[in-house]
């Protein structure tokens, strides 16, 4: 049983990882992102690349899976994104939609549709025994990677005057850009920051669930159940609501294998039918 | 429209709600396949069933605003429906339509009293979530569905036991065409009606409408209930036209398949779920091939542009351009 | 008669109260004004009594009947209708359309999807008439996005009085009128029925002291005072609220300039 919470919990960190920037966003300019997970293939992509081609050590690819997945969302952003920030959900829905099409057609036409293979390095692989069990290495190093990130991201959010132009931008974005806050260069680099997340995510999940152009979408769906469970805008709800959808899926996968996805379905629909905001949305 | 030039309110009603030359032309060039083409009278019937799809999607998103991502569950359950049906002993084409049509509606029902009282992103998540988890269950429920192999043994019985469904589409494209040409009819009644004009105004300003007295949630369960009886009439015609139902009638691609036709034809206008069938359809039929990949790299650049640039679709891009030439001359 | 009134109606927002025991009345064919400073919880007033926001305790009586627990469609179908202080129309419908489908849904035909509209001779007239007097007449075809917004605050109004109302809430009616188009405002105003009891929200004086025969001045939330215009303009307490507690010393110094 605890090894399936420890389970359930690392892979409810790659949730978490994969979908805080999108809840941070939507929340902030309420721009639905559905190309999210598109950056997180881009960085599984960069991580497969550097190994492969450039026998990279695996540690040394994560910056650039970060930065990567960020610059080219700034790309998207200047030219795309920002003509479309007052526009109808649907709009925002379809030219992301788009441009997610778009990325999975590039991968596979790069890198094909099998799932690409990456050896992780030895002090990766195995198990860690303590306190009387054993822990899969890689899943731990997950975990403590995402609570580092967590702990990172809540700090800058509540102690830097970055972090507070964020949150006023998420709370009220006429009072903040009243109050001189420039919202519009502050949701530029929390996009950044997001997409970056997403890739770094990415990047983790490869050892995980295996990387092939279909993530952009599989786990689009994952992520938008997080974020919408979790309430737009909140890195605390998405925290809570990746670990449970985590545990959740690993849980149900184990126990009672005929439903499979189904229960996870049925969570996010009855969870969002009694609030619809998300459990620490607002609206 | 100057006000000079028209006659009376009531004239000018009228001259909405009236058939327009270039109406007629479409409804009669449908019917060019069987001499023109008669080699893709199958591709054809496809069409046409897509076409109805796309139409019960518009009813819903665009006149009543309502974003669905899981359109195609009421497909996919008028499809499963008319097939066993018809492999379990009844293969009578229109007796197994109106059961499909029954099905599609009621579960539509059930699931519009949900869907009516949300908005934004609950409400696309909402709809993902529904289509996603009939999907799931109709994957488990194989021995019901045929799982991943699809449904066997589906067989159809001549329509009016007179027309019986040949190999080159003929009767398939007949029925399917007639199929769509009727529920068009009365798409295009709705529309044109009291009922249609509110479903507008919800579309335009939700807000607005409870604050005139409107009982819009009411309104919206109606619409929803009647597209998912229109889409179930669509899936069964694929299954009752081509003897197999397969998991990919409710799944994920097909409603985001549906969502991107219409957008390209342009929704809210009756003819845009028809057009960006016929284009989308023809399009993957020459272009798909080998390489998928190929066919969505263009479809996401298409739709991008579309946004970008023709917002509402190909059809609104006509109305713009045909206000403009109005104005010239 | 009374036509709405209020009573004990209370709602915060944690600490924040935005309504403290209102009790107010409005009868029959009155033409009441409410004023006071921005944040003084006026259009929240109106969301309360209209069913948009739920109040924590209180009535809302509309001709005697307690409404608070209704739906906000329920009160308009009761006669209890509002406009908004921003336009909230439909920008793709012309405001034919717009005003038929308010006629429609009060007579209950929008629940017809078999018949056309046209069907429904009555019902595009009785729209055109009201659109007519409200001098909308010849703009009625364009789309309401293509209107000047003096003309969308005419349709604003016209949507309202669609569903002949008992009780008319004009939440700002003047509020963006440029100064050119105000003069229809005011003559349609002036020319609404005598049976509709009205209260309006406006911050523009000169229509206040036009059409107002009473007017209730309100200040965080709660009521402060109210009676006649004339008492009103002379209060001291009215303009502390809106100049500050030196409105004095500005009043004393104005006394020496003048000599």
């Amino acid at each position: 049983m605890i090894g399936v919470l420890f389970d359930g919990f690392a892979y409810g960190m790659l949730l978490f990882l994969l979908s805080v920037g999108l809840s941070v966003t939507l929340g902030m300019m309420n721009f639905v992102n559905l190309a999210h997970c598109a950056f997180a293939m881009i960085g599984g992509y960069v991580t497969v690349t550097l190994m492969n081609q450039w026998h990279w050590p695996f540690l040394a690819t994560l910056p650039l899976a970060f930065l990567g997945p960020a610059l080219v969302s700034v790309v998207f952003e200047r030219a795309l994104y920002r003509r479309l920030y007052g526009a109808s959900d649907l709009d925002q829905v379809l030219l992301t939609i788009g441009l997610a099409f778009v990325s999975v057609a590039v991968a596979a036409y790069l890198y094909g549709t099998i799932q690409q293979p990456v050896r992780m390095p030895d002090y990766l692989r195995g198990s860690v025994t303590a306190l009387g069990l054993t822990f899969g290495a890689y899943r731990l190093f997950l975990i403590i990677m995402a609570l580092g990130i967590t702990l990172l991201l809540a700090g800058a959010l509540e102690y830097t005057r970055f972090g507070a132009q964020v949150r006023a931008a998420v709370d009220n974005q006429r009072m903040a850009r009243g109050l001189g806050i420039n919202v519009d260069a502050a949701f530029a680099i929390t996009f950044a920051l997001g997409s970056g997340l997403a890739g770094l995510g990415g990047a983790l999940a490869i050892e995980i669930v295996g990387l092939d152009p279909s993530f952009a979408f599989t786990y689009l769906i994952y992520v938008l159940i997080v974020v919408s469970v979790g309430g737009l805008g909140s890195i605390g709800g998405s925290f809570v609501a990746a670990s449970l959808i985590g545990i959740s899926d690993v849980a149900g996968k184990y126990y009672v294998p005929g439903l499979g996805a189904f229960l996870i379905y049925l969570v996010m629909i009855a969870l969002l039918m009694w609030r619809p905001a998300g459990l620490f949305g607002r609206r | 429209m100057d006000a000079s030039a028209i006659s009376s309110p009531q004239a000018y009603m009228r001259l909405q709600a009236r058939w327009r030359p270039v109406e007629l032309a479409f409804w009669l060039a449908t019917l060019l396949p069987f001499w023109l083409t008669p080699d893709y009278l199958v591709l054809a019937s496809q069409i046409a069933i897509t076409a109805l799809f796309a139409l019960s999607l518009d009813l819903i998103l665009g006149y009543a605003g309502i974003v669905s991502l899981g359109h195609a569950a009421f497909f996919g359950l008028g499809a499963y429906t008319a097939g066993l049906i018809a492999k379990y002993g009844w293969g009578e084409p229109v007796t197994g339509l109106i059961a499909a049509t029954l099905v599609a509606g009621i579960v539509g029902y059930a699931a519009s009293l949900i869907v009516s009282r949300f908005r934004h992103l609950a409400l696309i998540m909402i709809t993902l979530g529904m289509g996603l988890l009939l999907a799931e269950a109709a994957n488990s429920a194989s021995w019901l569905t045929g799982g991943a192999d699809g449904l066997q043994g589906v067989k159809i019985w001549p329509v009016f036991n007179v027309f019986s469904f040949d190999l080159y589409g003929y009767v398939a494209y007949s029925y399917a065409l007639i199929v769509l040409f009727l529920v068009f009819l009365l798409a295009r009644r709705i529309i044109n009606s009291p009922f249609g004009l509110s479903l507008r105004g919800i579309r335009e300003n939700a807000v607005r409408v409870p604050a005139l007295g409107a009982p819009s949630r009411a309104h919206l369960r109606k619409i929803y209930t009647i597209a998912a009886a229109i889409a179930g009439i669509a899936g069964a015609l694929l299954a009752q036209t081509t003897e197999t139902v397969s998991l990919e009638a409710l799944g994920f691609q097909r409603s985001a398949d549906v969502l991107v036709i219409l957008i390209l034809g342009g929704a809210g206008r009756l003819y845009g779920g028809l057009i960006g069938a016929i284009i989308f359809m023809v399009a993957r039929d020459q272009f798909s091939g080998n390489t998928p990949q190929f066919w969505y790299f263009w479809i996401g650049a298409l739709l991008v542009a579309v946004v970008m640039f023709l917002p509402n679709g190909i059809l609104g891009g006509f109305a713009k351009l045909a206000s403009r030439w109005s104005k010239v001359f | 008669m009374i036509a709405l009134a209020t009573r004990g109606l209370n709602k915060r927002f944690g600490s924040l109260v935005v309504a403290k025991d209102i009790a107010f009345e409005l009868p029959v064919g009155a033409r009441h004004a409410l004023i006071g400073p921005n944040g003084a919880g006026k259009t929240t007033l109106i969301n309360l009594m209209t069913g948009m926001l739920p109040p924590d305790t209180g009535e809302i009586l509309l001709g005697g009947e307690n409404i608070a627990t209704l739906a906000p469609e329920a009160r308009v179908r009761r006669g209890l209708v509002r406009t908004f202080q921003i336009n909230s129309l439909f920008p793709n419908l012309n405001a034919l359309e717009a005003v038929t489908l308010a006629i429609c849904e009060r007579e209950s035909v929008a629940r017809v999807w078999w018949q056309r509209v046209t069907a429904h001779g009555g019902v595009i007239d009785e729209a055109h008439g009201i659109l007519s007097s409200l001098m909308l007449g010849n703009d009625c075809y364009r789309p309401t996005r293509e209107l000047p917004y003096g003309r969308q605050r005419l349709l604003e109004i016209a949507l309202a009085l669609a569903t002949r109302p008992k009780v008319l809430l004009l939440d700002e009616p003047a509020a963006g009128v440029p100064r050119g188009e105000s003069a229809e405002l005011f003559a349609v105003v002036s020319s609404l029925p005598s049976d509709i009891s009205v209260l309006f929200i406006e911050h523009d004086m000169d229509f206040v002291f036009r059409f107002a025969s009473r007017i209730i001045v309100m200040v965080g939330g709660a009521i402060l005072l109210e009676g006649a215009p004339r008492e009103i303009a002379a209060d001291p307490r009215v303009r502390e609220v809106y100049l500050g507690k030196s409105s004095h010393a500005a009043s004393r110094h104005d006394g020496a300039r003048h000599g």
